[in-house]
């Protein structure tokens, strides 16, 4: 064990700990895991015998079955190319007074040897009246059978996939990096109309952009788009003034004058330079021990829909910066590590926030950058009370343009935990309304409720 | 989408040639297409009918989940239509042989389509020709009303599974009595059973008079015999004339109910809307026969091209080709439900069964195994049986009739169960039972079955409220559809709407492994420890009810059966 944890935790324990805080910071403590990437699953043992086919009799259809034809894939642009109209639709649904209808959903396509395919779609339900299936717990539906085998006899097996190392999300065994971020870009597209970054200031305009404005707005004799009367009229002026076709300022007669071709003056398109807010943006998350399972999935989940966002709409505005935290804190290069490393430790949030203020004062950030934070946890901290924590956070409040912290509720704990507690003591989500928000998710979360949060935390 | 070539098209008809000599019965024209992947991404979401309506969700990905086909009756990858003439489609890079088989499969299913009797109602028109006017129907109206008719086809279609098939094919199928027929099945169906509760001495006893009656006076007994029923059932006429009138018209289904009754339909600035229902309502109506013979028709027609496939003289040489791709198509699979490896071999068992004239009185008077065993009358009537089967018979009857213990025995049959090992965190697949019984009742199970859901006249009215009635089967309604189906119906009526239904009396909600997951967060969901279960559900009656698009409930009462 880590002496120097050891330390902290007895230090804690002469401060007074309950009997349930006691536990959970000596189960972390006592965690023998360590923070690893995922390798590439292997594929799960086929136990001889079975390769279950749970399709039901609906499934099969003579061309994909009879004729071998693959399904149709539909890519992301294909389903992305009605997608504007589909969320305009949306839209209008809501001002018509009925609920929204497009989800947005990652789809998990189940590929061999556990490389799961992670599809992003825009997707709906038609609603019906349907029936429900009843079944005992820990029955999956029945199907036919044949072949060999007495009454009761177990004839094959198959894994619950993943039921340890929860920790490492949904990119375990698939892709690289590369492919994480490309469906990334689409879901933030398909997320972009939802929401806007807030607070978004101006700040240092220095960053050359690739973006830019067409607009009509430089001038140019001879030809053009787009006459400027004004300005040519006044060109016909200065020629015939040259000329001496104007000799009485008081009379003029235009009909007199020469127009020369280089006189007319035109507007023309042309390219400007469009420079916008830059905004940095720290993705904190708690990988601690006490993080397996739900709240980690649901925390990356989030993170994940957010960072999409950020990538497809402030494609070169945004910089990201990911840290992961235990006790201690450390920034990783990508979304990919961060998104995937597993579980351990023990949790001090107060220390991803101290790093998060160390890079903003060590780089200069508030000069040029717009910052956000967002973190994730399930509340607990040693820090029971935030003796630590909450300076940090007030530190940062002084510069930050928004604060957004996913409180994800373990199943167990009950009632409000560590990390909501001292906040809401602490009246910073009040006073600092516009600064800093707090969304606590329950342990079955969906998608939907996921983007609602994201919502809260951002939200003006 | 391209034609079949005439290279192709010649071998087509060369099969249609070789099934006909085999008994199969379909109208001579046919249209085959290539189609493309590409083609596919357009045709799938139409179910494969070209000339489908366009909607909004069809540019969608929807919810892929087991329960989609209790949303979607149509079959996306369906390869042959059941239109007039029937289209069929195809990859373009098939060989020769394979396609022969294909052709064998594809006749077989038309020649189901159009002999089944579940399909009665599509053999009038063509679905194409219809879809297509319709299709501009649509159109036209959308240029018009904007994006109202999409909301109308979205409520229409929310309810369009609860359309009323059965009565549809029982108006069309309704046998022809001769003169006076009806008569007498009512006095001894109904009359003397229901209204006056004779004993079966006194039913036997009527039964011999009117054999008397007719054995006196021939032609004209059924009339003396009635002329004496009257004589001492006054009423009897009179009874007899209610229950004509009730049985002329059912009654009618919920989107018919609403065409029918709803003020709000029928104002002039909203008549519009009930020709989209109608469009609806007809294009479910077409799909229905085709989801409740998925295993018939299926197996149907791998019986056919397994048979002909076999006798056909212009594939010699390709048989090991063959089988290894019927293998693939009707080998039954270890765990789960293949409908064309089902169908057919309970249709050659059908077959070998009737051949033998096992469904017969005489065998089932037999009680010795034995002598049951060795029961071969050689009847050769086995091939007609089948063709009666494949005209009369619909999935849940041919499953009901014929799926039996010998059936089962013999293709060493079981009902798979698949429960969680908690100690070992793995799924186990187990022989569940193989009891016929048990496999019958997992099969309905896994089978298509809309809820019914009919509207109750007398409680309708009230205030201007439709008061719909969910029959209780055993399972209750999925929760999260409830509000937005009925925020649709209440749309159509214009006023508020009552749906009366069951639910388990518990305060969590049951399990439903069937929706879930489809957007898990990426992990499979671990199932969590619940309390286990009561294995006796309580049930209970309760209303929900819909007003300006805001959802109550409420209890009625509990519930005591099951």
């Amino acid at each position: 064990m880590n002496p120097v944890l050891q330390k902290y935790y007895e230090a804690l324990k002469a401060g007074g700990l309950t009997e349930e805080q006691d536990e959970i910071i000596r189960r972390e403590l006592n965690d023998a895991r360590i923070h690893e990437m995922p390798v590439v699953a292997p594929p799960p043992d086929t136990e001889e015998g079975v390769t279950p086919e749970p399709q039901g009799i609906y499934e099969y259809a003579d061309l994909t079955f009879l004729q071998r034809m693959s399904e149709p894939y539909i890519s992301y642009t294909t389903c992305l190319r009605s997608l504007d109209d589909l969320l305009e639709r949306d839209k209008l649904r809501e001002k018509d007074g009925f609920p929204r209808k497009i989800r947005v959903g990652r789809l998990i396509k189940p590929g061999r040897g556990g490389k799961d395919k992670f599809v992003v779609v825009p997707s709906t339900v038609e609603e019906k009246l349907i029936h429900d299936v009843v079944r005992p717990p820990d029955e999956e539906g029945e199907a036919g059978g044949t072949g060999e085998g007495e009454e009761g006899e177990v004839i094959g097996e198959q894994p619950v996939r993943s039921p340890e190392g929860a920790g490492s999300g949904p990119g375990e065994g698939q892709g690289g990096p590369h492919e994480m971020e490309s469906s990334a870009y689409d879901l933030g597209k398909i997320l972009t109309e939802k929401f806007e970054l807030p607070n978004l200031k101006d700040k240092g305009k220095k960053r050359s952009l690739t973006r830019y404005t067409y607009d009509m707005t430089d001038r140019n004799r001879g030809f053009g788009q787009f006459l400027d009367k004004k300005a040519t009229l006044r060109q016909i002026v200065k020629t015939n003034i040259s000329l001496g076709h104007l000799p009485d300022v008081g009379n003029i007669d235009p009909t007199g004058f020469l127009i020369s071709p280089s006189d007319r003056v035109y507007r023309i398109l042309s390219r400007e330079k469009d420079y916008e807010s830059q905004a940095m943006v720290f993705f904190l998350r708690d990988y601690s021990g006490s993080m397996t399972g739900k709240p980690t999935e649901l925390v990356v989940s989030q993170h994940v829909l957010i960072y999409s966002w950020l990538l497809y709409q402030y494609e070169k505005q945004v910089e990201s910066r990911f840290i992961l935290h235990d006790t201690e804190a450390v920034e990783v290069e990508d979304f990919y590590t961060y998104y995937n490393t597993r579980v351990a430790g023990g949790t001090k949030v107060a220390s991803a926030f101290r790093l998060v203020n160390e890079i903003v004062e060590k780089e200069n950030l508030v000069q040029d950058y717009n910052i956000y934070v967002f973190h994730g946890t399930d509340g607990d901290d040693w820090d029971a009370d935030g003796k630590e924590t909450l300076p940090e956070m007030k530190k940062m409040l002084a510069y930050a343009n928004r604060i957004g912290i996913t409180v994800a509720r373990h199943g167990m704990s009950q009632g409000s935990s560590e990390v909501e507690r001292y906040l809401n003591n602490s009246n910073l989500l009040k006073d600092k309304s516009k600064l800093i928000r707090m969304d606590v998710i329950n342990q079955n979360a969906d998608e939907t409720r996921l983007i609602e949060g994201i919502k809260a935390l951002i939200s003006e | 989408m391209e034609l079949l070539d005439q290279h192709a098209k010649k071998i087509m008809e060369g099969c249609k040639r070789r099934a006909r000599d085999a008994g199969l019965r379909f109208q001579d024209e046919s249209l085959e297409y290539i189609v493309t992947n590409r083609d596919l991404i357009e045709l799938s979401p139409k179910v494969m009918i070209p000339t489908l309506y366009d909607y909004w969700v069809h540019d969608v990905e929807v919810l892929k989940g087991k329960g989609q086909y209790e949303l979607y009756p149509g079959n996306p990858y369906e390869t042959v239509i059941n239109t007039r003439p029937p289209i069929s489609f195809y990859n373009d890079n098939n060989p020769d042989w394979l396609n022969v088989m294909i052709f064998y499969h594809v006749l077989g299913h038309i020649d189901f389509f159009q002999n089944n009797t579940y399909f009665r109602h599509t053999w009038d028109y063509d679905f194409t020709g219809q879809a297509l006017s319709d299709k501009r129907l649509i159109a036209k109206l959308r240029s018009e009303k904007g994006r109202e008719v999409d909301y109308v086809i979205e409520f229409a279609r929310s309810i369009d599974n609860l359309v009323g098939y059965y009565e549809k094919l029982s108006d069309l199928n309704r046998p022809r009595f001769l003169n006076g027929s009806r008569r007498m099945d009512f006095y001894f169906d109904v009359f003397l059973q229901v209204h006056r509760k004779v004993s079966i001495g006194e039913y036997v006893k009527e039964i011999e008079r009117y054999n008397q009656c007719v054995a006196q006076y021939g032609e004209l007994g059924e009339e003396s015999f009635f002329a004496e029923v009257e004589k001492s059932f006054p009423e009897f006429r009179a009874v007899l004339q209610r229950s004509l009138e009730k049985k002329k018209r059912h009654r009618p289904d919920l989107m018919q109910f609403l065409m029918d009754h709803s003020e709000f339909l029928n104002k002039g600035e909203h008549k519009w809307m009930k020709s989209v229902i109608h469009v609806v309502r007809n294009t479910s109506l077409f799909f229905q026969p085709q989801i409740r013979t998925k295993i018939m028709n299926e197996g149907w027609a791998s019986y056919w091209h397994e048979t002909l496939f076999m006798q056909d003289d212009r594939i010699r040489g390709h048989e090991v080709d063959f089988a290894r791709v019927n293998a693939g198509v009707t080998s039954m699979p270890r765990v789960g439900l293949n409908p064309y490896a089902l169908g057919m071999r309970l249709i050659y068992h059908i077959e070998e069964m009737a051949e033998r004239g096992v469904y017969s009185f005489d065998f089932d008077r037999l009680s010795d195994a034995r002598e049951r065993e060795h029961f071969d009358r050689k009847t050769g009537r086995g091939r007609d049986f089948i063709f009666r089967v494949r005209e009369d018979f619909n999935d849940f009857l041919f499953i009901n009739e014929f799926v039996d213990q010998a059936f089962i025995n013999r293709h060493d049959l079981f009902v798979a169960g698949k429960r969680l090992n908690r100690s070992r965190m793995v799924w186990e697949y187990y022989v569940k039972s193989r009891k016929a019984e048990d496999y019958r009742q997992m099969l309905f199970d896994s089978m298509y079955h809309p809820p019914r859901v009919m509207v109750s006249p007398e409680k309708t009215g009230v205030n201007g409220t439709l008061y719909m009635v969910h029959r209780f089967e055993g399972k209750p309604l999925v929760k999260d559809f409830i509000a937005n189906t009925m925020m649709g119906v209440e749309y159509l009526w214009g006023g508020p709407v009552k749906l009366e239904t069951s639910e388990i009396a518990a305060s969590e909600s049951p399990s439903r492994p069937d929706l879930s997951g489809i957007y898990s967060m990426g992990v499979p969901p671990v199932p969590t420890r619940k309390e286990p279960e009561k294995k006796k559900l309580q049930w209970q009656r309760v209303l929900y009810t819909m007003e300006n698009r805001r959802l109550t409930r409420r209890i009625l009462y509990a519930m005591d059966r099951q």
